[in-house]
């Protein structure tokens, strides 16, 4: 830990400026590091829209406070049929960037610092350094990994209330049970999502501009770096081999 | 392989923090693959629920009924099917009507046309059902007390004209409408209805006057009823011309094979 001669206290070598007078490089370069490309900013944005639409009308549909204020049946039956059908399409598009896919794997495959971080949530460690994270944390990894299943199944339950007889099987009551119920599940951890990137301004920076602070990269995903750095190794043996 | 990886990180662990570019900073191998695990588990708890539905449903209604009447706060009837019925409404908005403004019109095919006050119908002689009332959206709520005049004896007061064979029903919110035919029509158990379970019909349960078809799926029972016509054949209602059975009979119609309600 340096400080900086003129400044008021010690500062934070992590998040020096590069602007600041006689700061040199540090080795990692400069104060902002890139998250997202476009084309993952741009997935997230049209789905997180989609979603919007979707969890809109449902309530629209569903809570006869809202559906008496607006009414129009037809129409919002249609727009949530829509948006919800729609839904994985800025998914698949997205799978053509590369940086999307590898954050895809990133999601996928947990680190043994994410058994780290599930035990520091679950006995509420919030210190600094308690809750060690890779690009993603464990918890943003399984929240994406399960929105994914609920989506598949709201989209397939969702299929099931609108072609009735697509799956004799299967009854249009039953169907709707699960609609519902995961509705309703989904809806909680939405608003979970959001909660939290209401309180973590740095995050939401990410993912509006596609770059962040080192500091925040640091405090918040102190594994990232090690992460790729893995990945880099890893690729690189690969192409030795 | 991986659980070596583990072990061996987790050993450095704590000098590594130190310094930062400790030995497990060199740690490259992949992790295990649980959020695929996640994502599939998700789907097989999904496709488990689908299966069982049919039983979990009757049971967790059961449960949520019961609830409902014993939670003060209201909470239980804001949960999936918690307070049994659910409000659809295909009109953008639905003006209120009350004694003073309900008007019934009969007219089309008939001898008599003529327009029923709310006390007119009231004056009439009542019919009281006590039958389930299912939705072709899933929903069924036991048991629902009707009260009204029956649709025959208006009828039968205007004098439906030979080449009358169906009647086509419009409602005050402007957009919905709703079929039966003559013989449907006539049946015992098919009201303009003023009363459910007990109480005059509030708006957002179609009130104060509706059609209630004890025998076919709910969207028969058009809400807001203010016209009966008399036609020469049946015109299809308003869901009808998106698909639905113009006979919806429960459990005969819509691909559906609920248990009847008559």
């Amino acid at each position: 830990m340096t400080s900086t001669a003129g400044s008021a206290g010690p500062t934070d070598g992590t998040t020096r400026r590069p602007s600041e007078p006689g700061a040199a490089p540090r080795p990692g370069g400069s104060a902002v590091i890139r998250r997202f490309t476009l084309a993952e900013r741009l997935v997230h944005r049209t789905t997180s829209w989609l979603m919007l639409l979707c969890v809109a009308t449902a309530a629209f549909l569903y809570v006869p406070q809202l559906a008496e204020l607006v009414g129009r049946r037809y129409l919002v039956v249609t727009v949530h049929e829509w948006s919800g059908i729609l839904l994985p399409v800025p998914f698949l598009a997205g799978l053509v960037s590369h940086a999307f896919r590898r954050d895809l794997g990133r999601i996928n495959r947990f680190a043994p610092y994410d058994r780290e971080w599930l035990r520091a949530v679950r006995r509420r460690w919030n210190w600094a350094g308690a809750r060690p994270a890779g690009k993603f944390n464990a918890g943003q990894k399984i929240y994406a990994s399960w929105l994914a299943g609920a989506t598949v199944l709201m989209i397939f339950t969702g299929l099931l209330m609108w072609f009735t007889g697509l799956l004799p099987l299967v009854s249009r009551t039953s169907a709707t049970f699960i609609h519902d119920w995961l509705a309703l599940t989904v809806g909680i951890v939405l608003a979970g999502h959001i909660g939290m990137a209401f309180k973590d301004p740095g995050a939401r920076r990410g993912m509006r501009t596609g770059s962040v602070e080192r500091g925040w990269a640091r405090r918040e995903h102190s594994e990232w770096e090690d992460e790729t750095a893995a990945e880099e190794r890893r690729e690189a043996r690969r192409r030795s081999d | 392989m991986f659980n070596r990886d583990v072990s061996e990180r987790e050993d450095g662990r704590g000098n590594e923090r130190e310094g930062g570019q400790g030995d497990g900073g060199r740690w490259d191998g992949r992790g295990p693959a649980i959020g695929r695990r996640v994502l599939l588990g998700t789907l097989a708890v999904g496709a488990g629920g689908l299966a069982a539905a049919p039983y979990l449903q009757g049971g967790l209604e059961k449960f949520l009924g019961a609830a409902s009447q014993v939670d003060p706060t209201g909470i239980v009837n804001t949960l999936p099917n918690g307070g049994g019925f659910r409000f659809y409404n295909v009109a953008a908005s639905v003006p209120t009507k009350t004694a003073a403004t309900y008007r019934l019109k009969i007219d089309g095919l008939v001898e008599h046309p003529r327009s029923y006050t709310l006390a007119d119908l009231e004056a009439l002689p009542q019919t009281r059902t006590d039958l389930d009332v299912q939705c072709v959206t899933g929903w069924r709520v036991p048991k629902v007390p009707f009260q009204g005049v029956k649709v025959s004896d208006l009828l039968d007061a205007a004098g439906v004209k030979a080449e009358g064979r169906a009647l086509r029903f419009t409602c005050f919110d402007g957009t919905y409408s709703e079929s039966l035919t003559l013989t449907q029509a006539r049946r015992n158990d098919v009201l303009v209805a003023l009363r459910m379970q007990g109480k005059p019909i509030g708006k957002d349960h179609g009130g104060p006057v509706r059609l209630y078809v004890a025998p076919m799926y709910f969207y028969k029972s058009a809400k807001w009823l203010s016209g009966i016509s008399v036609t020469d054949k049946v015109e299809p209602g308003y869901w009808e011309e998106y698909g639905y059975d113009v006979d919806g009979w429960v459990g005969r119609s819509n691909g559906r094979d609920d248990a009847p309600t008559v």
